[in-house]
């Protein structure tokens, strides 16, 4: 694999950049692998890459249905923050956002992460208590958060409704470290960088049988054939029912359910944070691309749905939303929009965790949050894979939670999957 | 078949339509989607497992699956929907709660 940098650039400028190589090989399957991760979307592949990079493994395999990117990779509203408040998720966002500050230089491949901040408006005080108490945890746990009141936020971003807005805007709960990411270049990024350490990646790979003994993976079935491992890595958010279903071993605490993002077409610099809407159930997060367009998102379908295909009351609630707090935009025009996938837990945290079969190994259940989420949950579930034993910071994000009455729900809403939005 | 959704096809939006049996067929933003009707609650006095088993695992199916809607901005019941999770199409829709469609034959 040829390394990007300027002299590699501007080699290639002689040949009109047409020289590169491929950015990761496309290999025959072999007959058998020592760690098989199913999924190959930001978790997979990252979970494939730290194998391979902080614990030396060979013989690794990545297998997705699809193609790289074509998944929940492709489709998300790419913000990456770590203002959480429950022990275990502040610790794990927080080493996902440090990851990902360093991100293009591990990988060698540009992930354009932006620090353009994370700006939460508030619109009561009760609201501003709220946030100050989160944000307040998050300052004692070294995570960087501030308060903006009302000043301070209309010099920042001058475009929102003060004036006659239904919920006026108060102030605003701000983590200047957070920002976004280019999702396709974090993906490829991964895959690029796994790739070059030696990790197979088996696209249009699709599992379609498991075969097991009592208490193992003995191998797996595929679309490209049958392929055994001495280990086996779930992480296929959004799927994982049907995956484990098809281990047999039944139910989980996770349904399916599909949330909606939105392009606009390409419009002259706007906005340059990333902007939080949150009042009376509704849900709004907004922010601008590099290319200029603007990139939103709004809450869930509400019913269950393995259909990557939205519904038309939520673009009017998000449409909504948006005229809300930013009438600006009334006469944008919709350039995409798209429904991804999720699963949704039943405490609205993930898990990183040992299953009942001693070979397999689970990461699943990322709600809204997959995203930002991916360094260190491909970080922590390697860790788990290679070491056989959770890390501290994911020790609790087990399936085992619920019945011991651990539940990690940052929300407080309780064991309804479509309300952990 | 007494579905009412034909999805649109090649098209990345979609309504459901839900024949709620008192009220005719109406669009699903008239309903608040309730989840899986397939859950049986054990007994107050099982084992925690089985609570916990009831109270937070779920099948997840992919494919047709019995789930809840209340008509929330019509007759404000309880129906018991048949859909499909993948096409969202629609194959039965009932009542949840039967003693109260015999209540409301006997009236008309």
């Amino acid at each position: 694999m040829t390394r990007f940098n300027a002299w590699n650039v501007f080699k290639n400028g002689f040949t009109g950049q047409k020289n590169w190589d491929r950015q990761w090989r496309d290999p025959e399957p072999k007959k058998e692998y020592d760690i098989i991760i199913i999924g190959g979307g930001l978790h997979g592949l990252a979970t494939a890459y730290y194998l391979a990079k902080n614990h030396n493994k060979k013989n690794i395999a990545v297998l997705e249905k699809g193609w790289i990117g074509g998944g929940n990779a492709g489709r998300n509203t790419t913000i990456v923050r770590s203002n959480y408040m429950l022990p275990g998720n502040h610790e794990f966002y927080e080493h996902s956002l440090k990851l990902w500050e360093n991100l293009s230089h591990d990988l060698n491949y540009n992930v354009m992460f932006s620090q353009r901040a994370h700006v939460s408006l508030y619109h009561s005080p009760g609201a501003k208590d709220g946030a100050a108490r989160r944000y307040n945890i998050m300052r004692l746990h070294g995570t960087d958060a501030e308060l903006w009141d009302l000043d301070t936020l209309k010099k920042n971003i001058p475009h929102l409704n003060y004036n006659d807005a239904r919920f006026p805007i108060m102030g605003a709960a701000v983590q200047r470290r957070a920002g976004n990411a280019r999702h396709d270049s974090a993906v490829w990024g991964y895959a690029r960088a796994a790739d070059s350490l030696g990790v197979d990646i088996l696209q249009n790979c699709e599992v379609t049988g498991v075969k097991r003994s009592q208490n193992n993976i003995e191998s797996l079935e595929t679309s490209r054939g049958t392929l055994k491992a001495k280990k086996v890595g779930f992480a296929v958010a959004g799927h994982t029912s049907v995956l484990w279903q098809m281990a047999g071993l039944g139910n989980l605490p996770i349904e399916s359910h599909k949330l909606q993002a939105f392009v606009t077409e390409a419009v002259k610099p706007l906005l340059d944070h990333v902007v939080v809407y949150g009042v009376g159930g509704a849900h709004f997060y907004i922010s601008q691309s590099d290319k200029g367009s603007m990139v939103f998102g709004g809450d869930l379908d509400w019913y269950k749905s393995y259909a990557q295909r939205g519904n038309l009351p939520m673009v009017q609630d998000t449409a909504e939303a948006a005229m809300a707090i930013m009438p600006c935009l009334g006469r944008i025009r919709l350039l995409r929009h798209w429904a991804g996938v999720m699963d949704m837990s039943m405490d609205g945290s993930f898990f990183i965790c040992k299953t009942p079969l001693s070979n397999l190994y689970l990461n699943a259940g990322w709600n809204y949050g997959g995203f930002k989420a991916s360094p260190a949950s491909g970080w922590y579930f390697a860790d788990l894979i290679a070491n056989e034993q959770p890390h501290k910071h994911v020790q609790n994000h087990n399936l085992e939670r619920f019945e011991k009455g651990i539940n990690i729900d940052e929300r407080g809403a309780g064991p309804d999957p479509k309300l952990h939005g | 078949m007494n579905g009412v959704l034909v999805p649109i096809q090649n098209c990345t939006v979609d309504m459901i339509r839900i024949k709620c049996p008192y009220c005719g067929e109406r669009d699903h933003s008239e309903f608040t989607y309730g989840g899986d009707a397939s859950i049986k609650y054990p007994a107050l006095d099982a084992p925690e497992s089985e609570w916990t088993k009831a109270i937070f695992f779920r099948e997840n199916i992919r494919g047709m699956q019995k789930e809840t809607w209340h008509h929330t901005n019509g007759c404000r019941l309880w129906l018991e929907v048949e859909r499909s999770t993948i096409t969202h199409e629609i194959k039965s829709v009932k009542a949840c709660h039967p003693q109260i469609e015999k209540i409301t034959k006997n009236k008309s």
